[in-house]
């Protein structure tokens, strides 16, 4: 059997709900996410920070999963591709990648849509240029961005006019 | 009472139907699949790219505690391919290793560092012998042979000459020739390869769920590697983040999951990291050109004489069709009265490359473009002008080998470039270091003939109607991100008159959906859209009938308006649900089909061997302006702009199209300016995504897109390929672009700023050595 790891307790709060766990000092918090808690709405889609797809918030920042150890997310605010439906119902960020073809494969999009989020709450009015920066760490390989850009500006004008804030 | 009228889906910008569970995360790809108890599997692969296998010793590591099987070539001695005629890679290496990082063992254990572990015990002894890393290597005289079935390293040559070429060299006014070398590239899909397989000792079945463009050659090869009877497998696939090509063919890391869970008796996901999928390749070849063209003074073109030899890795994959299409796809673009052509397709000791994205043609294209591009600077044409003065004198047009041109938008494509970048106006006139250049491409609707010929149609649809009134559309067609299901669900929709809402789709679950080849050789929209129309013009028929016996009506008089049926003049009709409840009556849930056939006239040309390839029953036409900036001090390329207007016969989904359009000349411009891998002694050292360099969002350019439609007779609703013709048009615009912007013409891909610039220098020292 695989021999004793060092372990920590994790206290953290993973889309809104508090967790306690208890985790190896060298598990991934993409791993954390996906295979613990099952969240596999984050996705891994390269060995090491290269294409954004797992990209989630921490305290409201946007983050790579896969180079952020879970055990050091002790005390913080994790949120996930699953929180942002709320009953369902796609958010504005989600509903513009969708209605504008932000998505094909998808496969990048849960990364894509958390890091346009984070870009979102600290900037609710960006210009394109901004919303390429705020991306930029992100990579698809369908859509040659063109409706990416069109989705995020979507939904910060959706945003804007029913007056609400992320 | 309001007019009734039957909904429209085609010609409607509509979002994917699977685009809510897409962007909700809740989307479930092959690698999101982790039931209880599932083992982890992981490959063992060659440190060295070429040798003979003395010993792959497991035992060790079948010692450790936690491991529940490992695997090697014994596990089968059956080979794989895609293509019947060149079946002889193995999904663990047996006798040999023929590149670095090829499979030689597979590990399953309870998690993934007791599966690393057993992996570092396992020794391996090989005996090295010479590697050939390039295709020159590969054929030289008195090299190792890679297979002893393939002397000189040769896969496949190919060589045609049609109509008369030397005369039409004689004939011409100039010929012009030119060397080409384009890098090789890789899809760089989204998700790395994955699957997972379910074994059921109790029932000896398994259950296979892969990231896959083609369920159904995964099968086939699961039953062959297996020795299983193919009922005895249920292929399923999940959710599939995009294949661009790399997916067409079985993968061995497929092939390895079944062979792993089955030695474990259990379940196992085998998930290869962002290195092992570049490993796994199946992209796009190295390919050397040298092309010569012969024009008259007017531009018109007398003949083309040209060669290409592609790099194809350590087996054949689809490399036999590659080169085939390198030839056969030349033709049905411009009215071309003689041509030769010789392929070669090498064996070498580096990953084997295989369908990507305009398969086969886009390098040889480039060429061609790039080198028209150069006639008509020459010759002072407008590069605009020489292309139409070559156009075929279609539609209705048949080529030399035999293609049939029934529908030809690439004059209408050209307009609409040359008006919406102001080409007349701007041409010539874009100041230094800039500038603007313009090419065309084609490309199939389908490969009229299947790799795998059985006697069936080329598409079978269901369409299951039942109590409530709702219609599921069950169909193998892959949905792999490029819209099918919707494009599916749009077609059933528009022939039923009904809301798209109506209708469930379920795709590709080998129990439950009838087979489909596949999505590749873009042929789902041609095939399966016509497959579905058919299907959803029997159940209307159905209906018809049922509505016609409850209303005592002849079915002639009765109308289907969607949700309302009426017959002549009667006040009261049927509602939907109505007439459901009608024709289920005495027969119960309804399922009905539709089939697609290609027309024998389609299948290509018996002129020379391998004809058949780049047959179709229609082709898409792409004509790009691209506006590139190139930066005097670094020699780096901005692309400030894209034009792109494309033939696709009918935009089924205006939305969907765009977005095909976009992506493919995104993956184009990777392709012309940054992309391409590199072996150092067979070592992959171009394999993440840092140092495989795709384009980011940053440089991603403005891309204004110009859908023309056709209307294809044969077509769904007149459609035709939508999702590769325009990345094959956009490389030659790019570098015919650089080419105006700084007078020095590049002729390797990618066009790197290093290359480049020594590009700029060469011209300057020349251009002083004249003065």
């Amino acid at each position: 059997m695989a021999e004793i790891k060092n372990k920590t307790n994790l206290s953290c709060t993973v889309n809104g709900r508090a967790s306690d766990n208890i985790v190896s000092d060298s598990l991934l918090l993409a791993d954390f996410l996906r295979e613990t808690l099952g969240l596999t709405g984050t996705k891994i889609g390269c060995d090491g920070g290269e294409c954004g797809c797992c990209t989630v918030l921490i305290d409201n920042a946007p983050q790579h999963a896969c180079l952020t150890l879970a055990a050091k997310c002790n005390g913080k605010a994790i949120e996930t591709i699953e929180s942002l439906s709320e009953e369902s119902r796609l958010s504005a960020i989600q509903r513009g990648f969708n209605e504008k073809l932000g998505a094909q494969c998808g496969f990048c999009t849960p990364g894509m849509v958390m890091a346009a989020e984070g870009l979102l709450r600290t900037n609710p009015d960006p210009n394109e240029q901004e919303i390429r920066a705020g991306l930029a760490s992100n990579i698809c390989r369908c859509t040659g961005y063109v409706k990416i850009i069109e989705a995020v500006q979507s939904a910060a004008d959706e945003l804007k006019m029913s007056g609400q804030a992320l | 009472m309001n007019e009734i009228k039957p909904s429209q889906s085609i010609g409607i910008r509509k979002s994917l139907v699977d685009g809510p569970e897409k962007v909700s995360g809740k989307a479930k790809y092959s690698s999101d699949f982790m039931p209880i108890g599932c083992l982890v599997g992981r490959i063992f692969r060659s440190p060295v790219a070429h040798a003979e296998i003395i010993k792959v010793d497991i035992e060790e590591a079948k010692l450790l505690p936690g491991v529940k099987a490992v695997i090697t070539g014994d596990e089968t001695d059956e080979p794989f391919g895609i293509l019947p005629i060149a079946r002889f890679e193995f999904p663990l290496a047996r006798d040999k290793v023929r590149y670095r990082g090829e499979p030689v063992a597979c590990v399953a254990a309870i998690d993934v560092e007791t599966a690393q572990k057993a992996i570092d015990l396992i020794k391996f002894k090989y005996k090295e012998l010479p590697a050939y890393f390039t295709s020159k290597d590969a054929m030289a005289e008195g090299t190792v042979d890679l297979h002893d079935h393939r002397p000189r390293n040769i896969e496949r040559e190919v060589d045609f000459e049609l109509g008369e070429v030397d005369k039409g060299l004689s004939d011409a006014d100039f010929v012009i020739e030119e060397s080409f070398n384009c890098a090789e590239v890789c899809q760089v899909q989204s998700e790395p390869h994955a699957a997972i397989a379910e074994y059921d000792a109790e029932r000896e079945f398994i259950t296979v769920r892969a990231s896959t463009q083609v369920p159904y050659y995964d099968h086939l090869m699961l039953a062959k590697v297996l020795k299983m009877d193919e009922a005895q497998i249920r292929v399923v696939k999940p959710f599939v983040g995009g294949g661009f090509g790399c997916r067409t063919e079985s993968l061995n890391v497929t092939l390895i999951c079944a062979l792993v869970a089955r030695a474990a008796n259990g379940t196992v996901r085998l998930t290869v990291s962002r290195e092992e999928t570049f490993i796994t390749h199946r992209g796009r070849p190295e390919t050397d050109i040298e092309m010569q063209i012969g024009v008259k003074k007017d531009g018109t073109i007398t003949a083309v004489d040209y060669t290409a030899i592609q790099r194809g890795g350590a087996y054949s994959g689809y490399g036999v069709v590659t080169i085939l299409y390198s030839g056969g796809l030349l033709f049905g673009l411009y009215d071309l009265t003689a041509v030769r052509y010789k392929g070669f397709r090498v064996l070498t000791n580096t990953p084997p490359p295989g369908a990507m994205r305009g398969h086969g043609i886009t390098n040889v294209r480039y060429a061609f473009e790039a080198l028209l591009d150069k006639i008509a600077t020459k010759l002072k044409i407008d590069a605009i002008e020489i292309r139409r003065k070559n156009l075929l004198k279609g539609p209705n047009y048949e080529t030399l080998n035999e293609m049939f041109i029934n529908s030809y938008g690439l004059p209408e494509c050209l307009d609409w470039v040359e008006k919406e970048s102001q080409w007349n106006q701007r041409k010539g006139k874009m100041g230094k270091f800039r500038g603007l250049g313009v090419a065309c491409g084609h490309y199939i609707s389908g490969a009229s003939k299947p790799v795998n010929w059985t006697g069936e149609p080329h598409a079978t649809v269901h369409l299951k109607l039942d109590w409530d009134g709702s219609i599921t559309i069950l169909t193998g067609a892959p949905e792999i991100g490029q819209g099918s299901s919707t494009m599916t669900t749009q077609c059933a929709a528009e022939v039923l008159g009904l809301d798209m809402s109506r209708f469930q789709i379920i795709t590709s679950d080998s129990k439950l959906t009838p087979k489909d080849n596949g999505s590749y050789s873009s042929r789902v929209t041609y095939m399966v859209g016509n497959a579905t129309i058919d299907a959803a013009t029997n159940l209307k028929k159905i209906l018809i009938e049922a509505a016609a016996r409850k209303l005592d009506a002849n079915p002639d008089d009765v109308e289907c308006l969607g949700e309302y049926y009426s017959a002549g003049s009667q006040d009261e009709g049927l509602t939907f649900n109505e007439v459901v409840t009608a024709a289920l009556e005495g027969t119960g849930t309804i399922t009905v089909k539709g089939n697609f056939d290609t027309l024998p006239e389609s299948w290509g040309t018996k002129k020379y061997r391998g004809g058949a390839v780049s047959g179709s029953m229609a082709y898409a036409y792409a004509a790009q302006v691209v506006e590139v900036s190139v930066d005097p001090d670094t020699a780096e390329i901005k692309v400030e702009r894209v034009w792109a207007a494309q033939d696709v016969g009918k935009a089924l989904n205006p939305l969907s199209v765009e977005g095909q359009i976009e992506g493919s000349v995104w993956m184009g411009m990777g392709q012309a300016i940054s992309e391409g891998t590199l072996y150092h002694n067979g070592l992959g050292i171009t394999n993440s995504m840092l140092d495989y360099r795709v384009p980011t969002i940053i440089e991603s350019p403005p891309i204004e897109v110009g859908i023309i439609e056709s209307i294809d007779p044969n077509g769904p609703f007149g459609a035709k390929e939508a999702g590769e013709t325009s990345l094959i048009a956009f490389i030659p615009a790019l570098t015919n672009a650089v080419a105006d912007a700084i007078g020095v013409r590049p002729t390797d891909l990618p066009v790197t700023p290093d290359k480049l610039m020594e590009l700029m220098e060469k011209n300057t020292n020349n251009a002083k050595s004249v003065t």
